[in-house]
């Protein structure tokens, strides 16, 4: 029984879903609704676990001194204080409170502070970097050490200076042609036929799980 | 021991210590940030589109812009979102905004914070005048906010907006918001606009467009430039703006030259230093098997 309710519950759950997306009936759309509720709810309980598992891992580092402890005291840090100022503030009659998921709480102004002048550049910053890392990745990666590598490298450099002004109107014209052609053609082609290999795993995988014969979500149970 | 062969100059040519590209990188990237001068940008028909587009859309009209972004993807997607914000604006168009990135709200808020106080200023784009004006939330804009699982929502707001959000972001209910009179779903409005830096991109591609079949314009970083051309040749999306390129392609059209045009001098040297690396690269590649070969190894 242990096995058998939740496969049950795959298949009616997953054959309703399937059919309901082609059909409009009143009742239909319903159950659908009802159903896409019950995500949020799910949802909402599987983000206090992960907060509670965050916190835990996090105390347990600290308590044990364990190594780079100093960043779980960091994390914990900032998790707290965006809690804080996100859901505490001021109304109009300028009385501090707690708010949830109103204006008060969302406009308060040190949860604005720490987004924009903390959390902002940190993750600019973070992807900034990107920008050496590809360049000393392109300077040792793009060899032209055989046919395959040589086509790469060649279609890599035509997509990087595609719109470059200083070609002057015709070989300009064409650098742009032959990029236009290189991601409307050769990249499509890939990525089309990529997109539905992902499309009809996806497909495999479902049936496998609704009919009952991928049963990895149950644990070892 | 080091063998002296392999630290001939073609041997160095192919490895350079990465500090001294990181160094000639900054080095290019701040020179050409602050020196005085400006790059043409050429304009790509998949983003002319979507400038005419909205441009062509009457006043009073809804488009509903997706911002799916967070700070990572600032630098490149910002800029597409203040110029389609204040074309919007300036054009007395409406504007639907969701943020379906737990980041996104706070991108979202600046930007509408940013053209609103723009737009009080008198301004000619394209040698059209556009006198100041106030622009108000709830009634020029309404800002649903930010609510998990982005399949979900983009298909209960295929329903009635309601579903999903039944009051903004700020907590007021959407029967009370002027722009919402009469609102429901997608039909109501003109366009979507998706600006994205993540796969959610996807969701409004499948969920969205596919079963609603509004239409649909995509803003995208650089590095997902290639991934969707697919569905712009299928159709399923009817313009394509992609990286810092497609941002300043956007703000050339639409006569409001802003971060992404300055930023595309910095983008361009920076890609000839690449490139001059590369070629470095491969020259002391050649050069070093050509070398191997006539010394008979």
């Amino acid at each position: 029984m242990k096995r058998q309710i939740p496969i049950f519950l795959v298949f009616v759950f997953g054959v309703f879903m399937v059919f309901q997306y082609f059909s409009p009936h009143e009742a239909s759309e319903w159950i659908y609704k009802f159903l896409m509720d019950w995500i949020y709810i799910i949802g909402i309980f599987a983000m206090a676990l992960g907060i509670w598992s965050l916190i835990h891992v996090s105390y347990d580092k600290i308590k044990h001194k364990r190594h780079d402890w100093g960043y779980s005291v960091v994390t914990l840090a900032a998790l707290f204080t965006m809690m804080f100022f996100g859901i505490t503030g001021f109304n109009e009659n300028g009385e501090w409170g707690f708010y949830f998921m109103t204006q008060e709480g969302l406009t308060n102004p040190m949860f604005r502070n720490f987004f924009n002048h903390i959390l902002v550049p940190i993750e600019t910053t973070m992807f900034s970097l990107l920008a050496f890392f590809i360049a000393s990745a392109a300077y040792r990666a793009f060899r032209a050490r055989n046919v395959l590598a040589t086509m790469l490298l060649v279609s890599a450099l035509i997509v990087m200076l595609r719109f470059n002004p200083y070609f002057g109107d015709t070989f300009g014209f064409y650098m742009n042609k032959t990029a236009a052609w290189l991601l409307n053609v050769p990249n499509m082609a890939a990525k089309r036929a990529i997109l539905i290999g992902i499309g009809l795993g996806m497909v495999g995988t479902a049936l496998k799980v609704i009919l009952g014969i991928e049963r990895g979500y149950m644990g070892k149970g | 021991m080091t063998n002296k062969q392999d630290t001939n100059i073609f041997n160095r040519m192919m490895s350079i210590d990465r500090r001294w590209v990181f160094l000639l990188l900054i080095v290019v990237c701040v020179t050409a940030y602050f020196l005085p001068f400006s790059v043409p940008i050429l304009v790509e028909p998949e983003v002319a589109v979507i400038h005419e587009f909205i441009d062509t859309l009457p006043p009073g009209s809804i488009v509903f812009l997706a911002i799916d972004y967070d700070p990572a993807s600032l630098a490149e997607l910002h800029p597409m979102t203040y110029a389609l914000l204040e074309q919007c604006f300036r054009r007395n168009l409406r504007v639907m905004c969701t943020a379906l990135h737990p980041n996104g709200p706070s991108m979202a808020e600046a930007a509408f914070l940013a053209v609103a106080d723009s737009c009080r200023l008198d301004k000619t784009y394209n040698g059209e005048f556009f006198p100041a004006r106030e622009v108000v939330n709830g009634v020029d804009y309404c800002f649903l906010g930010y609510k998990p699982y982005p399949a979900l929502v983009i298909l209960g707001m295929g329903t009635n907006f309601r579903l999903p959000f039944p009051s903004d972001y700020y907590g007021t209910p959407l029967d009370s918001i002027p722009l919402m009179k009469g609102v429901q779903n997608y039909d109501q409005t003109a366009c979507v606009v998706n600006i994205s830096g993540t796969s959610g991109t996807e969701y409004w591609i499948s969920y969205g467009q596919g079963r609603f079949n509004f239409p649909l314009a995509l803003g995208v970083t650089g590095v997902m430039g290639a991934e969707y051309y697919p569905y712009l040749n299928s159709g399923q999306v009817f313009g394509y703006m992609a990286g810092m390129l497609g941002a300043a392609q956007y703000e050339k059209l639409a006569d409001n030259p802003g971060k992404a045009i300055i930023a595309m001098k910095v983008q361009l040297y920076a890609h000839f230093l690449i490139i001059f690396f590369i070629i470095i690269g491969n020259i002391g590649f050649f050069m070093d098997k050509f070398k191997k070969n006539r010394e008979g190894r």
